[in-house]
């Protein structure tokens, strides 16, 4: 399949260049942000396009898109989830809570890795992944579902028959 | 004024003292510029417009306010760094990275409030020239982004923001630049990396000093979303007024988050140094779970040095010496320090007896061995030294003299890095083995004294000599 970006997200990703007029390569993380949002992952012809169209080298994409947690170089779920793995949410419970939606969402996290860490279900429904302190270490355990927050999480069934 | 109505369990608690957060959680609050108008918003973004930069420069000065990112640097000092005769632009940013674990304050300012953000923002360009400014918030705040750009848009449309602001000839945008996930943003030079589009890798400083040479090598000042809001404050109700609050060189109040082992977690705004450890754990959050005990305290954000639920503490010099339990320490940046740790970000973490000590380590190192940015050798393979020590003392396939080497490597991160990544991600490791080398001793297991794993590892080092 080819890439092709649609001409609104082009003009949405083009309006955001003007955001930077001193330097276009400061645009790599929004251009690279509204690629994610519209195709749920950064391929390589992403890549290629985010670097012809910031006039860089593809390298200069690439290790920003594998330096930084908040990409992915692969398709997740139809719903993406990002469970706080961090001190105050695991003293809350988050890694019950990780236990327990992989559980009912059918996902297993057996292969993942520093390198691979998210995981998807076998339906392609959910993905998963473990996230670095979300910021809201008072109401934990706490994840993201896409780009929705949910604090302290009890309901673990109620939460996923939100987003089937 | 009639008092203030909070939604209901939202309400402040007597003892603090709502600044900066006066509007979080308000029962007739909502983000739009026109509340915000109704009670005295941009009035003194016009004020400010009217005043000598150098007088508002003076004024944050004389208020004595700390940065409340994590390294509570005087902010006023902070802008008089600009390089006086300068030629080049100046750029202001707003470090709404917030990722120090612990912190969760910054949230409810941008979540609740936006136009406090933008307006304590816009007084502080104009007072240090700055015409393009950057919110850089973490990719993990994707509402809020969207919160603050709506609010920019508006505050833009009503003459606040873009060319010649309320008539004064001062132009300034302000735009919102979105993270990805990575704790070293947090760190300013790392941040201004990023925002060049590039891997956060911070800089050496000298000479990189962003007030010298940050964005573009342009001159730059780097402020966090409250420091920020602080402005609005001042300006407000004056540097003398305002330096009231708090306690000398630690002025002002400061939001204090709290979470881990008590009744009430949450966010408590308080005048500086005048709440003790012992009123915040026990009056404002409801104390210790029904029949825990303190067992430590982590009181600034996960990388600052831990605290032991019976250590005294001693203060001051001379005449002015004196002792503290834990209890009795004054939640301020210089006692902190003076008990050997630091009031860093505000993140307040309580632990209790039922937790268990390498497991909470553990936790912090995984933390930091995950966000190490990789660029210095000490913090990237020491990071990831310190997180397998500790995976095997929790799976207790650690040997005694496993907490050894684990000491040893921490002591040889902090002061070999770029940034100060190396003392984050080393001060845990090294405060928890000086402070509780029995409980991580007591979950290794002496039988691997001579384990082959172990074995190996000497022979390997030895041949390296």
């Amino acid at each position: 399949m080819s890439f092709a970006v649609p001409s609104d997200l082009e003009k949405e990703i083009d309006d955001r260049i003007t955001h930077y007029p001193v330097s276009k390569r400061s645009a790599v993380l929004p251009v690279l942000h509204a690629l994610q949002h519209h195709f749920g992952f950064i391929e390589d012809a992403a890549v290629e396009w985010t670097a012809a169209k910031l006039e860089l080298e593809p390298i200069q994409v690439l290790e920003v898109v594998t330096f930084y947690p908040g990409f992915r170089q692969s398709a997740p779920g139809k719903c993406h989830i990002r469970v706080c793995r961090t001190l105050s949410c695991a003293m809350a419970g988050s890694h019950e809570l990780m236990d327990e939606i992989c559980d009912k969402a059918g996902i297993d996290r057996s292969g993942v890795t520093h390198h691979d860490p998210i995981a998807v279900s076998e339906d392609g429904k959910f993905s998963i992944e473990f996230a670095e302190c979300l910021a809201s270490c008072g109401t934990g355990p706490v994840c993201l579902m896409n780009d929705d927050f949910h604090e302290a999480v009890t309901d673990v069934d109620g939460l996923l028959s939100q987003y089937k | 004024m009639s008092a203030i109505q909070y939604r209901p369990g939202k309400e402040p608690h007597a003892k603090e003292h709502r600044v900066v957060f006066k509007n979080v959680d308000r029962a007739d609050w909502n983000t739009s510029l026109k509340t915000y108008e109704s009670e005295g918003g941009y009035e003194q973004l016009k004020k400010a417009l009217g005043m000598e930069p150098k007088a508002i420069t003076d004024e944050v000065k004389a208020a004595g306010l700390r940065g409340r990112g994590g390294a509570g640097f005087p902010a006023g000092l902070k802008w008089s760094f600009l390089p006086p005769n300068n030629d080049k632009p100046v750029y202001l940013i707003c470090n709404a990275d917030e990722s120090e674990p612990g912190t969760f304050k910054d949230r409810y300012i941008i979540h609740q409030d936006p136009h406090q953000l933008i307006e304590g923002m816009s007084i502080a360009c104009f007072a240090t020239g700055a015409h393009l400014a950057y919110i850089y918030i973490r990719e993990e705040f994707p509402e809020g982004a969207e919160i603050l750009e709506k609010a920019i848009a508006e505050a833009h449309k009503a003459g606040y923001l873009g060319k010649d602001i309320q008539g004064s000839g001062f132009d300034l945008e302000i735009y919102v630049h979105r993270g990805a996930g990575a704790y070293i943003c947090g760190e300013e030079t790392g941040l201004i990396e990023s925002l060049e589009g590039k891997r956060p890798y911070p800089r050496i400083k000298p000479p990189y000093f962003p007030a010298a040479m940050g964005l573009y090598l342009c001159p730059t000042i780097v402020n966090n979303v409250e420091t920020l809001c602080h402005v609005k404050h001042i300006l407000e109700i004056g540097s003398e007024e305002w330096a009231q609050t708090g306690t000398p060189n630690n002025t002002g109040t400061r939001i204090l988050c709290v979470s881990g082992d008590v009744k009430k977690p949450g966010y408590y705004e308080v005048q500086v140094g005048k709440v003790t450890m012992g009123e915040l754990i026990n009056d404002m959050c409801g104390g210790l779970k029904e029949g825990r005990e303190l067992k430590a305290v982590i009181p600034g954000g996960s990388s600052a040095k831990v605290l032991r639920a019976d250590e005294v503490f001693t203060v001051g010099r001379g005449d002015d010496a004196r002792e503290l339990t834990i209890w009795d320490i004054p939640m301020d940046f210089d006692t902190l320090a003076a008990c050997g740790s630091m009031a860093g970000s505000g993140g307040v973490i309580v632990i209790d007896n039922s937790r268990s000590i390498s497991w909470v380590l553990n936790n912090i190192n995984n933390f930091y061995a995950h966000e190490s940015c990789g660029q210095c050798t000490p913090c990237r393979e020491g990071s990831l030294w310190m997180k397998k020590i500790t995976d095997r003392v929790v799976a207790g396939k650690a040997s005694p003299t496993d907490i050894d080497t684990l000491d040893n490597v921490a002591r040889n991160i902090d002061g070999r890095t770029i940034c100060a990544f190396g003392e984050a991600s080393s001060w845990p490791t090294e405060s928890f083995v000086d402070k509780f080398r029995d409980e991580l001793v007591a979950d290794t297991n002496p039988e691997l004294e001579d384990d082959l794993l172990n074995a190996e590892a000497l022979t390997a080092a030895a041949n390296l000599r």
